[in-house]
């Protein structure tokens, strides 16, 4: 590197010293030092992350790689402390400090007279920390620790509020969940290294890489079987069926933690670990079909269940479990470079829903049920208009983020080698859900007249009854980062006009065409060649879709809330069972409940527990105890005291090896 | 011919840290009764990093080999443990800022004793003759006797150093006449010719025997292995904590250093079975003694003990040179690390009068200061042995030598061990997070020079266990240096 004062290594380095500073000694700072600690910590961050991103994309090489140690070695296997800076993960690292540090700023306002102000700060940096070690790492096994560490920071963030009983719940459903999907994560790990031999990324994708060198594989095989077991992984990371149900329980944590963690970021690892292995992927055509179904079916659940909920920010984590479907049915279809560029617009209209629904929150004193709210707009005009654009990104309106990136997926789901029409399909009728429940939520929250508590309070008693619980707009320290994440909703979205962000990941994406025999790629290009302005008219075509439902969900949404807002419960009475079934997200938690945890638990109790634990292993290891106790107490008896019995243990001794010796010497 | 300047490089830590420690018995009567000492504690913890850098220079390949007429050698080995030495003694510098004004003995000398006990120390380690070897082993365990009861208002803290100091005068004895018979076998007092007609002659006088079972009579009491471990226990419960945590470690690697050099270099196949029974003895002597303990300082006596045990464990594998001795040198460092920190945090809890040192003191420590207790609990799993700490990585390579040597039987009572020595530091641990406090009164805050120790110990053990390839690879290069004869 030409500066030596701007390593990459001082991306993750830094909010990791935020963390111990203000871990070690938060407790005694004010909360004024203790922000600035966490904000100058991530801001620096995201300074030399942007440098290093100038200095990369100037150099004009592919990546840059810096090597800090061995950490493992046995035999020829070893595994370093590197950093693998390409443009991937370049994107994430931006990703994950901008927004991190945006999110920061608004922490820092927003849990303002929380208890524990300190340790939520070193939480959230000791999250950013590890996300970038999972992002930067230059192998799987380094990966695998921040894979790990930012599981742990989620857990220690979901149950922050760790006295109240549900947060601690929701904080150990997904810790427990994350751990069946870590598990697929590691088996994957260790097939990768019993093939391989290694588990640097280098050397498995690189000139020549030893995943280049296998064949493409038309049924099962090595490949196939790492892929799938990263998918589980990766399923169980970005919130997928079946292991979806622990991020709406999540929502119990402080809702900056919602927007970092369960929105613009750690959900989104699985995506960027199917992006980062689209070698092992695309030579796996079993595997990616497996991406895609469980993408699209996740994406087009998780809209329905969001259709119907009630509370703010449930609604807004079906959203984010369904759009997280998007990127994988995107990543599915081989187009890994859609999946990210919906990865980073998500990013930036998520956040800024996420912190939008806190600042409506915070505005009315804790309430989250969307039935209690309305009519905010004028109460918290900033916080409106800022939701609103966000809205309109994610319902996919040009020209805004969360069209580009959506359009590119819908596109690549019906034009890529590996798509389908089917799955086109239901993106598309997903789009249009997202559309209508994202705009029932605006107008549910900011339209009609206000129907919380307060309102209630207001009419029976005088005037300044309802001092504090009349909605009030945010502090500047929250509505700025609003601000800043709407800009990026609205105009984030032009790089990826005319397939620019696709060009710029294509040092990082291997072509598929260039596995597949030479017979398929004369029959994949010869369409290509056929008519290239026929594929441009049906391009224009999907995108004309796309934007028409989400207007027919902006419609729908309109008409159901503003126009004839007592519509909505007939519908859903006349609906009946059905909307039953989806307002209780399918009974997935209580089917999972009476299949797996109470068998589960009920073989603990009697059979492991009362039985084997408590009958065989505390038997014996009682029985063992007490007779080391019993030969304790001897021991213990020799030590009386006297000197001179101590000196005669001694003297004992030497004489017993000096007798020894003898006999060995004169023999 | 006078030394030459390289010569005087070659001791140069021992030269910083004598220099230190004089000038600060010099300072103390110039200061007031009443005056804070903690400014010389600070001096003191400055020459120890001066020592360290001194340590570190001298660790240069060019300063490297035989020094002062072969009186000493500088090489990895000795390197190493002055290092561990250095750091110890800069560890029980910073814990007893603190706990000296707080036990009422705030006296400068308490810090020239760590210094010059230190110089004691690092010569052991690199000292290659054996009036040499004899003279440090003295000038470290006068330190240490003095040290012991330096809480000398407490009448335990005095009879502890009583007890050591005759028991330890009486271990210093044989030594001594080990030696004596060693010259007198051998004709030589030079660890290294020793080693050669040890080896190479047809005959070995009967003599020569006596002579070693004697020396290691000697140092068997200094590092309290078992049958010769019988002082333990008292003396680690009377003397002040910070002593504790200096000389249950530091004398304790010097002596191994020396036990290294001197044993195993001048080895005939008859140690092995000394070793074997030493080695089998401390582990479960240690182990067992520990489980009824009510005491911590006590506990950890009884620990130590059994600690000592698992390196014998790693000598009794030094037929296969490289893995049994670089398995005890780190085994030597780890152990330092982890029980420093220990006793740090006990240091830390005392009170005056060390009136707090029982383990039901310590219920409910999960909530009375978590970090102390979280710090506490990282050292004890370190103890225990379990991944990510040093204590893993120490255990784990000892008992890999034990079985890449054929110890199947030392392995296998070694680990029986293990696991029963997890059960009373589990305890502590429990008590800590799972019992109600004894009482309401809040835990002293942690000021900055207990708070460094503890880091110091932290960074090191954690370091010990998460990366152990550098110190490992350090300690690979030291075998090969000692048999280079």
């Amino acid at each position: 590197m030409t500066n030596s004062l701007f390593q990459p290594w001082l991306v993750p380095a830094l909010p990791l010293a935020g963390m111990a500073i203000n871990g070690l000694f938060g407790k005694r700072f004010s909360e004024k030092l203790v922000a600035a600690i966490a904000l100058i910590a991530t801001g620096c961050s995201f300074l030399v992350a942007c440098l290093q991103a100038l200095l990369l994309v100037n150099s004009g090489s592919p990546m840059l790689e810096q090597h800090y140690g061995t950490w493992i070695q046995a035999g020829k296997f070893t595994v370093d402390f590197g950093i693998y800076l390409d443009h991937l993960s370049l994107i994430m690292m931006l990703v994950v400090t901008g927004v991190g540090f945006l999110i920061h700023i608004y922490a820092a306002a927003y849990m303002h007279h929380e208890g524990g102000y300190y340790r939520f700060f070193s939480y959230l940096n000791l999250f950013m920390f590890f996300m970038l070690v999972l992002v930067l790492a230059n192998n799987y096994l380094l990966m695998f620790v921040g894979w790990e560490g930012v599981g742990l920071a989620s857990y220690l963030l979901i149950g922050f509020y760790f006295l109240k009983d549900s947060a601690a719940n929701a904080g150990k459903k997904a810790f427990i969940t994350n751990r069946v999907g870590d598990f697929g994560f590691l088996i994957a790990l260790f097939m990768m290294i019993q093939t391989f031999g290694s588990v640097h990324y280098g050397s498995l994708y690189f000139n020549p890489g030893l995943v280049n060198a296998l064949p493409l594989e038309h049924s099962t095989g090595i490949l196939t079987m790492i892929g799938l077991l990263m998918l589980v992984g990766a399923c169980g990371k970005s919130a997928q069926i079946p292991l979806f149900v622990w991020l709406p329980d999540a929502m119990e944590g402080p809702t900056p933690v919602s927007a970092l963690i369960h929105a613009a970021t750690m959900v989104t690892a699985g995506v960027y670990m199917v992006a980062r292995s689209n070698p092992i992927f695309s030579r796996a055509p079993i595997a990616l079909l497996a991406v895609a179904v469980i993408g699209t079916l996740t994406s087009f659940f998780a809209a329905t269940i969001g259709m119907t909920q009630m509370d703010i920010k449930r609604v807004l984590a079906y959203s984010t479990v369904s759009q997280l479907g998007y990127m994988f049915m995107a990543a599915g279809v081989a187009a890994y470079s859609a999946g990210v560029f919906h990865l980073m617009t998500h990013a930036f209209f998520k956040a800024l829903l996420f912190l939008a629904a806190g600042s409506v929150i915070h505005g009315i004193g804790g309430e989250q049920d969307m039935r209690k709210m309305g009519g905010l707009r004028k109460y918290m005009p900033w916080t409106f208009y800022t939701m609103a654009t966000a809205t309109v990104a994610i319902a996919g309106i040009p020209p805004l983020a969360g069209f580009w990136s959506k359009d590119e997926i819908l596109w690549q789901a019906w034009s890529s080698p590996y798509g389908s029409k089917i799955f086109w399909a239901v993106g598309v009728i997903t789009a249009f859900m997202t559309s209508f429940y994202m705009f029932r939520l605006l107008f549910m929250t900011f339209f009609g007249e206000y129907r919380g508590e307060a309102a209630v309070a207001h009419a029976g008693h005088d005037a300044h009854g309802g001092h504090g619980h009349t909605p009030h707009e945010s502090p500047w320290m929250m509505l700025g980062p609003l601000v800043v994440l709407a800009a990026l909703s609205i105009f984030g979205g032009f790089v990826g006009a005319g397939h620019r962000f696709e060009h710029f990941l294509d040092p990082v994406i291997q072509k598929v065409e260039a596995h597949r025999s030479a017979l398929e790629v004369e029959a994949a290009a010869a369409p290509m060649t056929e008519e290239p302005a026929a594929e441009k008219s049906t391009e224009l075509a999907l995108m004309a879709t796309s934007v028409i439902v989400a207007l027919a969900g902006l419609g729908l949404a309109w008409f159901l809330y503003i126009k004839r807002p007592e519509l909505p419960a007939r519908i859903a009475a006349a609906l009946g069972g059905l909307y039953t079934l989806v307002y209780n997200k399918y009974w997935i938690d209580e089917l999972y409940k009476a299949v797996l945890i109470s068998p589960l638990l009920w073989i603990s109790t009697h059979v492991l527990w009362q039985s084997v634990d408590q009958k065989i292993i505390d038997g014996s290891v009682n029985d063992l105890a007490v007779t080391a106790r019993d030969v304790s107490g001897v021991v213990r008896q020799q030590q009386s005291g006297l000197i001179r019995s101590y000196a005669g243990w001694i003297a004992a001794g030497a004489a017993l090896v000096v007798a020894y010796m003898v006999w060995m010497g004169t023999r | 011919m006078p030394p030459s300047s390289t010569d005087y490089v070659r001791i140069l830590p021992e030269i910083v840290l004598a220099v230190w420690g004089m000038a600060v018995m010099f300072a103390e009567p110039l200061l007031g009764p009443h005056t804070s000492r903690k400014g010389l504690g600070v001096f003191a913890a400055l020459g120890c990093l001066l020592a360290l850098g001194a340590t570190v220079f001298q660790a240069q390949p060019a300063y490297a080999g035989f020094g002062f007429y072969n009186m000493l050698r500088v090489d990895h080995f000795s390197v190493f443990f002055h290092c561990v030495v250095i750091l110890v003694a800069l560890s029980t510098t910073l814990m007893s800022l603190d706990y000296l004004p707080a036990h009422k003995i705030d006296k400068g000398e308490y810090y020239a004793l760590i210094l010059l006990g230190a110089v004691g120390m690092c010569l052991m380690s690199s000292a290659v003759e054996l009036v040499l070897i004899f003279i440090a082993l003295e000038i470290s365990s006068i330190a240490s006797y003095i040290l012991a009861g330096f809480r000398r208002h407490s009448a335990e803290s005095t009879e502890s150093a009583m007890k050591y100091f005759l028991l330890g005068s009486f271990a210093t004895a044989f030594f001594l006449y080990g030696v004596a018979l060693l010259f007198g076998a051998t004709g030589s007092t030079n660890v290294f010719r020793i080693a050669e007609v040890l080896n190479t002659s047809a005959h070995i006088e009967p003599l020569a025997y006596i002579a070693v079972a004697l020396i290691f009579t000697g140092l068997g009491f200094k590092v309290a292995c078992a049958p010769f471990h019988i002082w333990t226990p008292d003396v680690y419960e009377g003397a002040p904590s910070p002593v504790v945590a200096f000389m249950s470690t530091a004398p304790k690697a010097a002596a191994f250093a020396v036990l290294i050099r001197l044993v195993i270099d001048t080895a005939s196949p008859n140690w092995f079975w000394v070793i074997w029974v030493a080695a089998v003895l401390s582990m479960s002597v240690g182990n067992l003694g520990a489980i009824l303990q009510s005491n911590i300082k006590r506990m950890l006596a009884y620990s130590s003990i059994a600690h000592a045990g698992y390196l014998m464990v790693a000598f009794a594998s030094a037929s296969n040179r490289e893995l049994g001795i670089s398995a005890a040198m780190f085994y030597s460092a780890a152990y330092a690390a982890m029980n420093v920190g220990a006793f740090a945090v006990i240091s830390h809890m005392a009170g005056s009068h060390e009136r707090f040192s029982s383990i039901d003191d310590y219920a409910g420590l999960g909530r009375r200061s978590p970090a102390l207790a979280a710090a506490l609990t990282f050292f004890l799993l370190s103890l225990i042995g379990i991944p990510i700490t040093g204590g893993f990585f120490a255990k784990f390579y000892v008992f890999s030598a034990a079985l890449r040597t054929h110890l199947i039987w030392l392995t296998l009572i070694g680990l029986v061990n293990s696991g029963m020595g997890s059960y009373y530091y589990l305890r502590v641990i429990v008590k800590m997070y799972m019992n109600e406090p004894r009482t309401t009164a809040p835990v002293p805050p942690v000021r900055l020079g207990v708070g460094l120790a503890i880091a110091i110990s932290l960074i090191a053990t954690l370091w010990l266990g998460v990366w152990p390839n550098a110190i490992l690879h350090y300690t690979q290069g030291a075998p090969t240096i000692l048999a280079g004869k």
